[in-house]
């Protein structure tokens, strides 16, 4: 066993959602226990995050991986701090998503699915995620950023590498149009 | 303007916070129900109603809600499925972020109305910023009596909680949404059992779509007379339409079933037209699944009649000639667009979110994915298109859940309707990629 662990204050969350089902099922917090530690330990789940979930509520440790390796969010392997997602389907693809990963790759130096050599953004190509009315659209963490433009898409990375903030799917974020 | 049931309230500034909503007559369902009707009273007017599930299959709630078992002892749960991925579909997300308290008053209604004690929000992980949104109405629920123990002095409690999904347009599939909560793989389950009887936690369990659960408060307040008596025939009520692709105002659009198709696409009320003054080339109705129509098929009917927004009119001339209205999901191309290039991008979806369970969804929707790259590559031969209509005809009704048949239908229908366009990319790929090349 490793030492990786939640700090207190995840731990008191990770133990809230817990109690959100009946006797017996708390296997039922496997997904939201996996996102907490996905964001508390650098954006991925080794085996040792994973199996440190699994221990905190009493499965077996490959009942997590299953769960971990079906999930699109959750990454098995480490990434860079802000993970651009690029929405591919039809609604953006129709408003120019293709354009927008083009631009990316060419503003970064890399190819869809690379990560920059500073660590600092990883490029992914995703399939539909909700934002159809305000195509073209990428998520960076819980954000999304719609309506996208090169211009637009320009400024978002820039304020991100300004920022040089890691940004997970927790991350409390206000999405203004809807 | 059209009758507005979901979104009547949407204009009014801070509709998203309690005391807003309360005061526009928010939380008085719950009211009416808990005070005044007993829960088969509840159970039977939105029978009356005629509301139908607003996820995609338009099966009758009421009837649904009806089948529960109620054994002795044993506890059943309202699911409430949110997991809304289907391409084309935002309007879940549009409400719940917008109002989040009426899917709160409607869970709450409903549960009482079918002897819930605990209830579940599913939704898709990657609507973590919805998460907070619900948590907080939820929290100024339990903070104003409305959710919790002996519920308005009546005895009755309610737990309501958030789950949060992680990335998979399966756990739509409301058996695999179950798994999910369960914290599994979301592999659908072989039915029966229905969820009715044996769903979560092998409880009976219904599961029901954000907007059907939002429009049974209108249907407690008003009666489920005056819900039936908007919209046409069997389609009653409104329904929300999330507008895409090519057109000027794209965005979620409450409309009353019964208007035409043409009204809906052109007119300044709604989709505004088609963008830069292009012509109408086809329609994908209800979200990804259901099939492709050209335009002069999905403006009108085969005897010239024009086609409506229903249930009815859009299934009019069956998978030959007509569509379905599915979640909603409206994409609208205009006559650049390329329908070979299109459909790649859903047949790479299906690929993506194929469970893996079943051998002709796994195999079938990876194929499928295969011969449209290959033609966009511009490998492919007239023989590919044969090829792609027969992997589409073994996938479809061999699978345990409906992801199968999703994934056919768009292929089926491409080519059969736009057969020739098929053949002109096979033959001359460069030539059609006018607008947008695609990078594959």
């Amino acid at each position: 066993m490793s030492d990786i662990k939640f700090s207190e204050d995840t731990l008191a969350v990770a133990k809230k959602i817990m109690a959100r089902y009946p006797e017996g099922k708390h296997k039922s917090a496997l997904i939201p226990l996996l996102h907490l530690a996905q964001a508390e330990f650098d954006g991925w789940l080794s085996p040792a995050a994973m199996d440190y979930v699994a221990s905190l509520l009493n499965i077996q440790n490959i009942e997590a991986y299953e769960v971990a390796s079906f999930y699109s969010m959750f990454n098995l392997q480490p990434f860079g701090k802000c993970m651009i997602e690029v929405c591919r389907t039809s609604s953006c693809w129709l408003r120019g998503a293709n354009e927008v990963i083009a631009h990316i790759e060419k503003k970064l130096g890399i190819k869809e699915g690379e990560t920059t050599a500073d660590g600092m953004f990883t490029l992914k190509a995703v399939e539909c995620l909700g934002s159809c009315g305000t195509a073209p659209m990428m998520m960076i963490g819980a954000q999304f950023h719609e309506n996208l433009t090169h211009d637009k898409v320009d400024a978002i990375i820039d304020s991100c590498k300004q920022e040089g903030k890691r940004k997970t799917y927790l991350d409390n974020v206000v999405v203004d149009k809807y | 303007m059209g009758r507005k049931i979901l979104l009547a309230h949407d204009h009014v500034p801070g509709i998203q916070g309690y005391e807003v909503y309360r005061k526009q007559g928010g939380y008085n369902s719950v009211e009416k129900a808990i005070k005044t009707m007993s829960p088969e009273a509840v159970v039977e007017e939105v029978k009356k109603s005629g509301l139908r599930g607003r996820g995609g299959a338009g099966f009758p709630t009421g009837m649904k809600w009806s089948f529960l078992a109620k054994p002795e002892g044993v506890p059943r749960y309202i699911v409430c499925n949110a997991d809304e991925s289907e391409p084309g579909t935002f309007k879940d997300r549009y409400l719940m972020s917008r109002i989040p308290h009426i899917l709160v008053e409607g869970m709450i209604t409903s549960s009482f109305a079918l002897g819930v004690n605990t209830a579940y929000i599913y939704i898709r992980g990657e609507y973590f910023y919805i998460v907070n949104i619900l948590e907080k109405a939820i929290e100024e629920a339990y903070a104003n009596g409305w959710l919790g123990k002996n519920i308005l002095g009546s005895g009755y409690n309610l737990d309501l909680y958030v789950q949060v999904g992680a990335g998979a347009y399966i756990c739509g599939e409301e058996t695999a949404l179950l798994e999910s909560l369960e914290g599994k793989r979301g592999n659908p389950r072989i039915k029966p059992p229905f969820p009715a009887i044996a769903g979560l936690y092998g409880c009976p369990t219904v599961v029901n779509n954000v907007e059907t659960l939002a429009a049974v408060p209108f249907i407690v307040n008003e009666g489920g007379d005056a819900y039936a008596n908007v919209g046409i025939g069997k389609s009653a009520g409104t329904k929300l339409i999330s507008a895409s692709g090519h057109i000027n105002k794209p965005g979620v659009y409450e409309i009353e079933m019964g208007i035409t198709v043409e009204d809906f696409i052109y007119s300044e009320e709604y989709c505004g037209g088609i963008s830069n003054g292009k012509k109408l080339k086809a329609v994908v109705a209800g979200g990804s699944s259901v099939p492709i129509l050209p335009a002069d098929k999905i403006l009108n009917l085969a005897n010239g009649e024009k086609r409506l927004m229903s249930y009815e009119s859009l299934a009019d001339g069956g998978f030959g000639g007509g569509t379905m209205l599915g979640s909603g999901g409206f994409i609208v191309m205009d006559e650049d667009t390329s329908i070979v290039e299109n459909l790649f991008t859903f047949a790479r979806f299906y690929h993506h979110e194929s469970c893996g369970q079943c051998s002709p969804c796994r195999e079938g929707t990876a194929w499928m994915e295969k011969i449209l790259h290959k033609m966009i590559d511009g490998h492919a031969t007239l023989e590919d298109i044969d090829l792609l209509w027969e992997i589409q005809a073994k996938i479809e009704g061999n699978t345990i859940c409906p992801l199968g048949d999703a994934a056919a239908w768009p292929v089926a229908s491409a080519i059969r309707h736009f057969r020739g366009e098929f053949e002109e990319y096979v033959k001359n790929p460069k030539a059609i990629n006018k607008v947008t090349r695609m990078a594959v």
